[in-house]
């Protein structure tokens, strides 16, 4: 629901005003039986503490470690979880969904605002 | 608002439906916003996330009752705006609800400047129709996705015929729910206010047929 995503959001300013350095992770595809909708955001900083879902706590696991990536190198990125098999993950999905996340470090300044 | 992020890029965008955009952008921004709905569209061969956000939806209490005590967190923990009215300044104090909005006056003063709307749950339950009709009404007229009202059968079925009197058609009265909530056998306040809280999410989820 729309109000869980601004918590998650709040979370990640709270974070950055403390002068941690966050990613943000969004849900923007799903197939089949996915655990949470598009729009969900898991809110992760460097350390690998998080907040918030992108799956039922199926691959939060994957999406920290390359949040943690992300962070550092500045780049955004998009993964893809399926069932396990047939992703070159090694974690997957066990409800047989599939999901894709928009991972992007949150930077003080947006990329481009109009 | 919505955040357009191109994802090839990581080029954002915020806007409002007032901003300038190309007209096949301001098509698929203005359709997510009416739904609700996030999602991935493709403009000019370009993957775009189109991610929406819309208010959250309100539940007005009329009544500052025990089961109001006990539906309040619930219903704010499941992301709702809450704004709970009674005029009897004995139940609309405080201390019996310190964290939300609390306004101790009739409904009718408050629903004039405060109007309710599509995007709003209206539960009435003082058990005292002076203080519910009003709100009841206002809240069918209003289009309230969801209305509901406390009392047994019988109290509802004196209900209906104030509301006949009152010129309400049969259609429109219908859509209060009554007795209030899910059937799940409720037996305390905290029990009651989660078989409300139940039916308001069903029939925001699910619409008024569920």
């Amino acid at each position: 629901m729309m109000e869980q995503q601004n918590d998650t959001l709040a979370v990640a300013q709270k974070w950055q005003s403390e002068g941690r350095n966050v990613a943000l992770a969004t849900v923007i595809e799903t197939w089949g039986s996915a655990p949470r909708p598009v729009g969900s955001h898991l809110v992760i900083d460097s350390e690998g503490n998080f907040e918030g879902s992108v799956s039922g706590g199926c691959v939060e696991g994957a999406v920290v470690f390359e949040a943690v990536e992300a962070i550092e190198t500045g780049q955004p990125k998009v993964l893809e979880f399926g069932v396990a098999d047939e992703t070159a993950w090694e974690v997957g999905l066990s409800c047989g969904g599939k999901i894709r996340v928009y991972l992007e470090p949150v930077t003080s300044v947006a990329h481009s605002v109009q | 608002m919505a955040l357009v992020t191109d994802i090839a890029t990581g080029k954002q965008v915020l806007l409002n439906s007032d901003a300038q955009m190309d007209d096949a952008l301001r098509q698929q921004v203005e359709q997510r916003l009416k739904s609700g709905k996030s999602g991935i569209v493709i403009l000019q061969e370009k993957e775009t996330f189109i991610q929406v956000h819309v208010p959250s939806p309100r539940l007005v209490i009329i009544g500052a009752v025990h089961i109001s005590q006990a539906l309040v967190p619930m219903a704010q923990a499941c992301g709702f705006d809450v704004l709970v009215i009674d005029p009897r300044t004995a139940f609309a104090s405080a201390e019996r609800f310190p964290s939300v909005e609390l306004l101790a006056e009739w409904p009718q003063e408050i629903l004039d400047d405060r109007p309710l709307d599509a995007y709003t749950a209206l539960v009435a339950v003082t058990h005292d129709p002076k203080i519910d009709d009003f709100a009841l009404q206002s809240a069918l007229q209003q289009q309230c996705f969801y209305v509901g009202a406390l009392g047994s059968r019988k109290t509802h079925a004196k209900r209906l015929a104030r509301f006949t009197e009152a010129g309400i058609d049969e259609t429109t009265t219908q859509r209060i729910h009554a007795p209030i909530g899910l059937d799940i056998g409720g037996a305390n306040p905290a029990e009651i206010a989660v078989s409300i809280i139940g039916e308001v999410i069903e029939t925001l989820r699910k619409g008024p047929q569920a």
